[in-house]
């Protein structure tokens, strides 16, 4: 499975963010993606899933056969919110998303206990702190299976126990054959990391 | 697709979920009007269905705007959105509204015999208008549904909902009001306005989804 794209743009508003971005990431393969604030980090992450159409070029997913057509339908998006309810529990967010997007692979109490969250997943989402908030966040991308992480400033939030543990869970993920693509400012502490530089020369 | 159904509910009869305030909106507006109209019984009894109509109208328009804000607020919608390619959009949309109307709407339903005893009308007129509102009800929740969709990323976007929306329903209303008068005065008949309402219905269940879809589709930003 390769994740390409070929002379992508993107535009907010009709205003050109970016534009004549390439890549390629292969299973296995992390890409992180740097650049100043309004490079389009967070445009080019959501064009990618689909949630905004390319201006020009185009972006797919090679190889993903029938199962994963298409790189929406392969991704999970961890975008700056958490989409997670305040009024429901954590377990009954993390449940809902792992009915609702199909390929079940953990179970919720074993992705919150993964994040070190075990012991709170019958509070209400609203009383978590900022870094447990994220932290669950991060366990939806656990309880259903998905190649292509796709992840706007994960680590938000987190502090430096939880950083590293996401690292390994990271990790991990790359070495089932996964394939991840971070926008962030810090190093995530990965290996076989490409890097992606927005916002210089070719716009 | 359950799930979300069952998500939708439990955050609707929630603290915060917003289903209260429509059914106490609903029995404000009611309770209200004999105080305006006056102790006038046959006249009450005559515009009873139009009432109860007209505040379940209002009330259901009351709570829409937030079916899909609330989601893009805390960034699920996005999530939804993605699912796209497994679960279609405008299923996804179809599940919202039926969650929506179960919790906020179907009270209003249950609600509305009583208020009849209010307005002074017949037993059966108070069935009729019940029945009329249980049919005629989701066909608002749809169409609110495509006036959420287009409102969604404006602040403060819920009076626009009514707005867009309120032109539209009124098909829903006239056929709704006038099969409740067909079940008691003589002349009008009840089960043509009654089998046009529910063609309203089943035709808005189609096309509000799929409206809601699209506008949700390319509101993102």
């Amino acid at each position: 499975m390769r994740l390409v794209a070929d002379r992508l743009g993107g535009e907010r508003g009709g205003e050109p963010v970016f534009a004549g971005v390439s890549f390629s990431l292969e299973e296995g393969k992390a890409l992180t993606v740097t650049g100043p604030n309004g490079s389009g980090k967070s445009t080019l992450l959501r064009v990618v899933a689909g949630l905004l159409p390319a201006s020009v070029g185009t972006i797919a997913l090679e190889g993903g056969g029938e199962e994963w057509p298409t790189p929406q339908s392969a991704a999970h998006f961890l975008g700056h919110q958490n989409g997670m309810k305040t009024a429901l529990t954590v377990d009954e967010n993390l449940v809902f998303w792992r009915e609702f997007n199909g390929e079940p692979h953990l179970s919720a109490q074993e992705a919150l206990a993964m994040m070190g969250l075990g012991e709170i997943g019958h509070l209400p989402f609203g009383y978590l702190s900022t870094g447990q908030k994220r932290r669950a966040a991060i366990a939806r991308l656990l309880v259903s299976y998905r190649p292509l992480w796709l992840l706007d400033e994960p680590t938000a939030g987190l502090d430096a126990a939880s950083e590293a543990q996401f690292a390994e869970l990271m990790q991990a993920h790359l070495e089932d054959g996964g394939m991840i693509m971070a926008a962030t400012h810090l190093p995530l502490g990965l290996e076989a990391t490409a890097e992606l530089r927005m916002g210089e020369g070719d716009r | 697709m359950l799930a979300l159904y069952i998500r939708d509910v439990r955050l609707g009869i929630r603290a915060g979920g917003g289903a209260l305030v429509g059914i106490i909106f609903f029995l404000a507006v009611v309770a209200v009007v004999p105080f305006g109209v006056g102790p006038d019984l046959n006249l009450l009894a005559r515009i009873g269905p139009a009432i109860l109509w007209i505040a379940a109208l209002l009330s259901v328009l009351l709570g829409l705007d937030r079916l899909f804000q609330a989601d893009r607020e805390d960034g699920s919608l996005d999530l939804l959105l993605i699912a796209g390619d497994r679960h279609m959009s405008a299923l996804m949309v179809f599940v919202k509204c039926l969650a929506h109307w179960t919790a906020s709407v179907a009270p209003l339903v249950i609600a509305a015999p009583l208020l009849g005893l209010f307005m002074n009308m017949e037993p059966d007129a108070i069935g009729a208008a019940a029945l009329t509102l249980l049919v005629g009800t989701p066909a608002i929740t749809f169409i609110g549904a495509a006036g959420a969709a287009v409102a969604v990323a404006l602040p403060r976007g819920g009076q626009l909902v009514s707005v867009l929306v309120l032109p539209l329903a009124i098909p829903v209303l006239i056929f709704g009001v006038s099969a409740s008068y067909g079940a008691v005065t003589d002349p009008a008949p009840f089960l043509p306005p009654f089998l046009i309402l529910c063609a309203l219905t089943l035709f808005f269940a189609v096309i509000g989804p799929l409206a809601a879809a699209l506008a949700l589709k390319w509101g993102t930003d």
